[in-house]
């Protein structure tokens, strides 16, 4: 259980982080999602110890973060951004170092770096030094530290960031496989990461809080959710479309090949209505789909001028 | 596991995982040797003691060590481990004595290995071996002195190079202030009070006590008291600023 009320700092003038308030529960999922400079690294910071609020207090399982630091620190297990790590130490060593922090001992220690070392896949470079790895098995790294004593909060700040499309999966399945009665929360600017492996979405700009919600909710905030994508093989004649009262508005490509019909707030009807008309007018279509909505767009709308 | 002595293997296997150590030892034992028996003229003295070896200690601890000790925080800063290393559950002042302690460690491995010097007196006379261990005894506290400063220093700033200068420059005060020179300088401006108090700062006052094979506590325990207030200088001044 983690307690957030009215979290604020100042570096000078300059507030980066604003009253923000949360609360999060076993089980939740967080993606924190937020422009640069938005402050959520400086909330991250605040949540594992590393800087002190301005004003407010962190409160996780009870215990406040300024009173029993240590306690706190042994239950999170944190990716600082940029995953840094000991660069003249080998993989193995510095594994092997974390673990003696983290209090693992004996056969619980073999046993947890083994475990550790397969779910990250790190055998190939364990005693090569982290200096000579590349940014993914990097990342990887600084995973693997931060959940070598299976912590009940886990604290990641831009997991993916810099990794391929192989290792972005790789990282989100680990999230995904964690267990149930965690508590994590992710940073992160990739929106679909968020409707991949979050269960909550939240963003903040200027230090504030804007949204807090589902990542459904999150998309049922954009124009397009439930709106439908139609692609023709030659333009048609869209008067019969425009016509229909659950329509509220159409966007088409330059060739006039590909359109979005989106659907007025209360209509659900919408697919029924469309499969009806390119069957009697004899639409020449390629493919159809529903929208989810589009989270860029939304995240442009809730973030911009902030 | 206690996590000062985990730290301290940590920091110590670091000093031989880079070049850090195997440098400072083999730079510290060859400068050694060149002031003890070319500027220090150990055969021509014609005695059996290691007061050349000794007397010059002060002034490679000078450079040597700030060399040795500027990366200490501020390599951390820079590459942003600072931020692992704070949020492990360990505390600060755990943190510092982890790091520190290796580094004079490092330093009392350095002096060790001198030890031929020793067997050479012992060989070619009769030298008193109990002023000797109190000069080894000095000397490491002497160096433990300049690395408090040093390791404070780093714990200023991000860049080595500006740890490495400043400790440079605060290590030559202590050295100096009990130099005849200042001494002579200051002698009828300010009152004697006062001189013997700068007088008493200086490293080299204490160190040549104990070189003299005089274990006084007062000399000890100005070293012991001199680390201890630079380490919690350098305390202070990481938790204030580690974030920047």
């Amino acid at each position: 259980m983690i307690q957030i009320n009215n979290l604020t700092k100042h570096f000078g003038d300059y507030v980066a982080v604003d009253n923000l308030s949360m609360s999060l529960k076993p089980g939740d999922i967080l993606g924190f999602l937020g422009p640069n400079g938005a402050g959520k690294s400086t909330t991250m910071k605040m949540i594992t110890g590393f800087l002190q609020p301005s004003a407010g207090t962190v409160e996780i399982d009870g215990l406040n973060i300024e009173d029993q630091p240590l306690a706190i620190k042994q239950s999170i297990g944190y990716l600082p951004e940029g995953a840094p790590a000991y660069g003249d130490m080998t993989v193995a060593q510095f594994l092997d170092f974390i673990a003696d922090v983290r209090g693992l001992q004996g056969n619980k220690k073999t046993e947890r770096l083994r475990r550790v070392i397969n779910s990250v896949e790190l055998k190939s470079v364990l005693h090569k030094s982290i200096d000579n790895l590349s940014k993914g098995f990097k990342r990887r790294v600084g995973l693997a530290q931060a959940i070598i004593h299976d912590p009940k909060v886990l604290i990641l700040d831009e997991p993916t960031d810099g990794l391929d499309p192989n290792q972005k999966h790789q990282v989100r399945r680990l999230i995904q496989n964690l267990s149930s009665d965690k508590i994590v929360i992710i940073s992160t600017h990739i929106l679909e990461e968020v409707t991949a492996v979050c269960n909550r979405a939240m963003i903040i700009a200027g230090g504030k809080k804007l949204f807090e919600g589902s990542p459904q909710t999150l998309q049922a905030k954009s124009q397009f959710h439930n709106a439908i994508t139609i692609h023709f093989a030659e333009p048609v004649d869209l008067a019969p479309l425009r016509a229909e009262s659950s329509v509220a508005d159409i966007k088409q490509n330059a060739e006039l090949t590909q359109i979005t019909v989106i659907p007025q707030a209360t209509a659900n009807t919408l697919f029924s209505t469309i499969y009806a008309l390119a069957k009697t007018h004899d639409w020449p279509v390629t493919a159809l789909y529903a929208e989810q909505g589009r989270l860029d767009d939304v995240f442009r709308e809730l973030t911009a001028g902030v | 596991m206690n996590m000062t002595k985990i730290l301290f293997k940590r920091e110590f296997s670091s000093f031989f995982a880079t070049p850090v150590a195997y440098v400072f030892i083999a730079i510290f034992l060859i400068l050694s040797g060149v002031f003890t028996f070319y500027f220090g003229n150990l055969y021509e003295r014609g005695q059996a003691d290691l007061q050349p070896f000794f007397n010059f200690h002060p002034w490679l601890y000078l450079f040597l060590v700030p060399a040795m000790a500027m990366r200490t925080w501020a390599e951390e800063r820079k590459s942003g481990t600072i931020e692992l290393l704070m949020t492990l559950p360990i505390t600060p002042l755990q943190a510092m004595l982890g790091k520190f302690l290796a580094a004079w460690a490092v330093l009392g491995l350095a002096l060790l290995l001198t030890l031929p010097l020793w067997i050479t007196v012992n060989y070619l006379g009769d030298p008193d071996n109990g002023i000797i261990f109190a000069a080894y005894l000095g000397s490491w506290l002497m160096a433990g002195s300049f690395l408090a400063v040093s390791v404070c220093m780093s714990a200023l700033t991000k860049s080595q190079v500006v740890a490495f200068i400043l400790s440079v420059v605060v290590c030559f005060v202590f050295v100096l202030s009990g130099s005849t020179m200042v001494i002579s300088a200051f002698k009828g401006v300010v009152p004697s009070v006062l001189l013997d108090a700068i007088a008493s700062l200086s490293f080299i006052s204490h160190f040549d006590a104990l070189v003299k094979g005089v274990i006084a506590l007062q000399d000890v325990l100005y070293f012991v008291i001199v680390m201890a207030v630079w380490l919690k200088a350098g305390l202070i001044l990481i938790e204030r600023k580690k974030a920047e």
